[in-house]
């Protein structure tokens, strides 16, 4: 044993973040990690997590145990002593120690520093008060949080407009602060775009709501009687009344162990290391962001990190490595608005020309740099940087068209599109994780990749910043197609077209029946058939959806639709385990009057069913048989309720807080607007179901932003998000649009659910159709908000329609014979119950009777039984 | 020109003899009805598109359940299947067995309509 220990080696990692993860993930690829012990002081109080998202915790709600990029289990699979909490204090380069906070010294054959960054705060008096902040780790977000969520808290002031500055002025804005960025240079972004870039970027910044100020320094940071911030004084006379203040004035090397144990630093800081990232002393490598790189350079970029982080690994595991210096590129979308750019992108080289194309109305600006023999050197792409792509992988090489043509837009006499067909296969798509599209082209021929997920899982390509995943899609498809493999995008074995172009074939030929469209339109093997049980319900769906429209009759139960219904909805009611059904009345927003309770309480008491409050805000009364269906709804018809398609692919619930009315923070009142929501859009039949909620304030009480569409008020109307989702799969919803008046949100709301509506797949939650479509959120947002298809009137339209046809489907139901005799359990038996729906008494009602005869079939977790 | 005045009727052979379920208009097509049998078991008769009727039992063997005449019909291959409201399993309308396990089967009945 202790021969085995001193054979062992000790490798200390002081840093805990990307590039220190990164770092241990190349040992134990090396093997490394199963021959040496491994022990990392951590400073932060969680394991290391991705800061390069870290606004995602605003923006999409990504919670701090999403944003770790320590894979579960991680550690312990390694035997890497993890230290949480404990950072270094002091290093000792002749023993070779470090002590920690703890008061723990290990000997180190090795030490890796990994320490990163610090934000630079300017020595402005007040920086200190409280309501300062910086914007660099999860704890700052939460405090920035907190103190923005102070009900005095109403303006927010970020300074610095460069990168990371507009990312903290975005996160305010989401917070429902007014925002002002102040930036010292005479525009923003300074470092990665030019005078015209930034000329874009402020006029679509300036539209989000923002207030620029550019050129002009902040000088002091006034505060009030209570010590709290309330104003800032700029370099130009003028002050700003602000709450809220967050510095992102730049970042400094946290090179201060390495300083104290002598280790040279560089001039603006940063440990100095060769190219194989070690210091001056062997034993001691430096990483990441703490490092000035052999190049003289100190990146504030993950990817070049990490690959300093791979030679490090590599240099220790006794394999070569080197790193000499990485590009600058970068794709942000700072406030919804795309920048990028990549290499040369001043224009530095000599005799380099621009090529350049803006346009002010749109905010598009996009420059390329071209070197006298027509090689691309670089560029910036502001407003529209769907080419960064394809652009970046072309730089260094004499792209295939024309120069003009990369910069203008689709159609504006650009002939030849570029694809990333045009590129070589040594073409790095993915610069985080430094894939080329050779390696993503192999995942998909030779390790038979047939999905992005399994090619990301493969390379690692995309599961960084994420810019190029569309790339690697595109790529993926087209190697795909070369190969021979047709995805096939069709419905069922019944119909080659997805569920969007039914909904177009329908719409356009006015087809109001399942047998027309599939005896017209289905694959040649179905026409004739029976059809099954995967394109019924979704044909059925559709037609329901656009009865209105073509003159189809709007009822469920009508003629042939009744066939083509799910169980569920053949019964307006959803079937239990045990063969009974479920009943649950429509209370619009939760809201409901004494008088009505008692009505659901009688007539549960009456039919002996069990009653339970849902996750909805509503009733559920469970135990039901067929024949009680039409008795029971006639009693809750007679109170005034009416159905609230808990069986159906329909809107659900718009759940609701008490809002203004009665809480204390309450700025709209939610409760209104929540009924009103409801009503509007009761009975609407979608593609999979639908769910909202209304809060009455940021304190989001109703839970709106896990919802398909959800409001919160604001001081100066609604803020609609969209795409949110419970579930299994949980979703943040995004934020659509702000500070809506009444009028403007059910507008919206109307050509968002018909857009949805008309192009989801079938079971497609709102949440999974924003993610799967093309252009994402901000299609959508073009389409609904800013018309760009042109089809808003007709979306609004078809929303009418089916507001003017909406009928309660029970009250039709219990007043028409014909659809009552199908409420029975036996045709040749009406009176008869059916015997094998059997309840016992628990807890003083009834459940179905646990299953005796025929054992329980186990269901596997992923075929979800979807009803 | 003669009229029948006896009413048609939907028969299920049970035991010996044929049970009646109801006139055949009550059966649509896509459809089925559920029929309590003599012994206190159940059944379910379908139509098809073409107009055709099958008899399987009602009872769902995975869950214990009457409840496939309540689910929706397909046909794969040519041959009419109905898929179980619950947890999907299908079932041909003409053998009863089901499709997606080899080991379980529903009783199937003989019926007519005249
Ligand atoms: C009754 C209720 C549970 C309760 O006792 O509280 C319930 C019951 C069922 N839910 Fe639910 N869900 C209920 C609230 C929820 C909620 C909470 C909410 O709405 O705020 C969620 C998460 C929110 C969401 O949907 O995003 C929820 C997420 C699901 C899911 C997962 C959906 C997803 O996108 O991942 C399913 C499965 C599905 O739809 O495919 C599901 C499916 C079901 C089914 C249909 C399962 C089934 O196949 O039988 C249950 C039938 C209810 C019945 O027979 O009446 N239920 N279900 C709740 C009825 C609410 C209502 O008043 O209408
Ligand atoms: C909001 C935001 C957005 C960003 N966006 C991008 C982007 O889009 N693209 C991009 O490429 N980069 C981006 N960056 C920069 C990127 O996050 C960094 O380049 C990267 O995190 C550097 O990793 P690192 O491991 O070197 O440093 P860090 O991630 O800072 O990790 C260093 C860790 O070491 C710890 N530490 C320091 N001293 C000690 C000690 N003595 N003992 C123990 N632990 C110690 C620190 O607490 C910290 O946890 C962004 C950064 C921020 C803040
Ligand atoms: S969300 Fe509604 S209930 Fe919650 S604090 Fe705000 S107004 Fe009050
Ligand atoms: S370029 Fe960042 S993930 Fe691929």
């Amino acid at each position: 044993m202790a021969a085995h220990l001193t054979a062992q080696r000790t490798i200390v990692l002081v840093g805990h973040g990307m590039v220190g993860q990164r770092f241990l993930e190349a040992l134990a690829d090396r093997g490394v990690t199963a021959r040496d012990r491994v022990v990392v002081f951590c400073e932060e109080p969680r394991p290391a997590y991705d800061r390069v998202h870290l606004t995602s915790y605003f923006s999409e709600g990504t919670t701090p145990e999403e944003l770790s990029v320590v894979e579960d289990g991680f550690m312990e699979r390694h035997g890497i002593e993890l230290r949480v909490g404990d950072p270094a204090v002091a290093v000792d380069r002749n023993a070779r120690t470090v002590t920690a906070r703890s008061g723990l010294t290990v000997r180190y054959d090795t030490l890796v520093l990994a320490t990163g960054s610090y934000p630079f705060v300017p020595p402005v008096p007040g920086k200190d008060a409280e309501g300062c902040f910086v914007y660099r780790t999860i704890e700052d977000l939460l405090a920035i949080e907190a103190y923005a969520k102070r009900p005095t808290t109403v303006t927010g002031a970020v300074v610095g407009g460069g990168l990371l500055g507009l990312e903290a002025a975005g996160a305010l804005k989401g917070l429902g602060l007014a925002t002002h960025v102040v930036e010292f240079a005479p525009r923003l972004m300074p470092v990665q775009v030019d005078d015209g870039g930034g000329e874009a970027l402020r006029r679509t910044v300036e539209g989000l709501g923002v207030s620029v100020h550019t050129a002009v320094g902040t000088q002091r940071i006034g505060t009030g009687p209570d010590g709290r911030v309330n104003s800032m004084a700029l370099s130009d006379g003028s002050a700003l009344a602000t709450d809220l203040v967050v510095f992102s004035a730049g970042v400094r090397a946290r090179d201060d162990l390495a300083r104290s144990c002598g280790l040279p630093v560089g001039e603006r800081g940063g440990v100095v290391v060769d190219e194989r990232c070690r210091t001056a002393d062997e034993a001691v490598y430096a990483i990441g962001e703490c490092a000035q790189a052999a190049d003289g350079r100190v990146y504030g970029l993950v990817a070049p990190g990490y690959e300093m982080a791979e030679t490090a690994a590599r240099t220790i595991a006794g394999d070569a490595g080197s790193f000499t210096g990485a590009d600058l590129s970068t794709k942000l979308k700072l406030l919804g608005v795309d920048v990028a750019s990549f290499g040369d992108a001043h224009g530095a080289a000599a005799g380099c020309l621009d090529v350049l194309y803006s346009d002010s109305r749109s905010g598009v600006y996009r420059k390329l740099v071209m070197g006298a023999d027509g090689t691309l050197l670089g560029g910036i792409l502001v407003g529209d940087a769907e080419s960064y792509g394809i652009l970046r992988p072309l730089t260094g090489s004499v792209p295939p068209v024309a120069a003009e043509h990369l910069v203008l837009p689709a159609g504006a006499g650009a002939p030849v599109l570029l694809g990333p067909g045009a590129l070589p296969d040594e073409a790095v798509i993915c610069s985080c994780h430094n894939v080329t599209k050779g390696v993503i082209r192999g995942a998909v021929t030779e390790h038979a990749c047939g999905t992005v997920p399994e090619v990301k899982k493969c390379t690692k390509a995309a599961t960084g910043c994420g810019s190029c995943e569309k790339v690697v899609g595109q790529l993926v498809t087209a190697e795909l197609e070369a190969n021979g493999v047709t995805v096939d995008k069709g419905l069922c074995r019944c119909f080659a077209h997805t569920r969007a172009e039914l909904y177009e074939i329908v719409l356009a030929l006015r087809i109001g029946s399942y047998r027309e469209l599939l005896d017209g339109h289905g694959r040649e093997t179905a026409r004739g058939g029976e059809g099954c049980e995967i394109c019924k319900p979704a044909v059925a769906s559709v037609l329901a959806s656009l009865a209105p429209a073509i003159g189809a009759s709007v009822h469920v139960l009508d003629g042939e639709q009744a066939a083509i219904q799910d169980t569920n909805d053949r019964f307006l009611a959803n079937m239990q385990k045990n063969g009974s059904y479920s009943i649950v009345p429509r209370i619009p927003g939760g809201e409901i009057t004494p008088e009505k309770l008692i009505v659901i309480g009688e007539v549960a008491r009456d039919f002996g069913l069990y009653t339970k409050i849902t996750g909805g805000q509503r009733i559920d009364l469970f135990g039901a048989r067929i024949e009680q269906l039409p008795l029971i709804w006639t009693r809750l018809v007679d109170a005034g309720f009416e159905s609230g398609h808990a069986y159906g692919k329909a809107l659900r619930t718009v759940k609701s807080c008490v809002g203004e009315t009665w809480c204390r923070f309450g700025v709209q009142d939610s409760v209104r607007m929540a009924i009103g929501l409801e009503l509007r859009y009761r009975g609407l039949r979608a593609p999979h179901k639908l769910k909202s909620a209304v809060s009455g304030c940021a304190r989001e009480c109703a839970e709106a932003q896990s919802k398909d569409f959800g409001v919160i008020a604001t001081a100066s109307g609604w803020n609609l998000y969209v795409g949110g989702n419970g579930g299994a799969t949980p979703r943040h919803a995004d934020l659509l649009a702000q500070d809506l008046s009444d009028a403007e949100l059910v507008r919206l709301i109307d050509r968002f659910l018909m857009f949805y509506v008309r192009t989801a797949d079938r079971l497609e939650r709102t949440s999974v159709w924003l993610g799967r479509i093309e252009g994402g959120l901000d299609h959508v947002r073009e389409v609904v908000v800013h018309d760009s298809l042109g089809i808003c009137d007709s979306l609004e339209a078809l929303m009418a329609a089916h507001v003017a046809h909406y009928r309660d489907e029970w009250a039709d139901t219990v007043n028409d014979p014909e659809r009552l005799r199908r409420f029975v359990s036996f045709v040749n038996a009406p009176d008869t119950p059916d015997p094998t729906v059997r309840f016992v008494p628990e807890r003083g009602q009834i459940r179905p009777e646990p299953a005796t005869a025929p054992a329980a079939v186990p269901v596997a977790l992923s075929e979800t039984v979807t009803v | 020109m003669t009229t029948h005045v006896t009413r048609a009727m939907v028969r299920i052979g049970f035991g010996e003899g044929w049970v009646p379920v109801c006139v055949p208009g009550r059966v649509e097509p896509g459809r089925a009805v559920a029929v309590l049998l003599p012994d206190g078991s159940q059944a379910a008769v379908f139509r098809i598109r073409g107009g055709a009727l099958h008899a399987i039992g009602n009872v769902d063997p995975f869950t214990g359940a009457g409840v496939l005449a309540h689910g929706l019909t397909g046909s794969l291959d040519g041959r009419p299947y109905v898929a179980s409201p619950l947890l999907k399993q299908r079932f041909d309308l003409a053998s009863g067995r089901c499709l997606d396990d080899d080991a379980v089967a529903v009783p199937v009945y003989p019926v007519v309509e005249e």
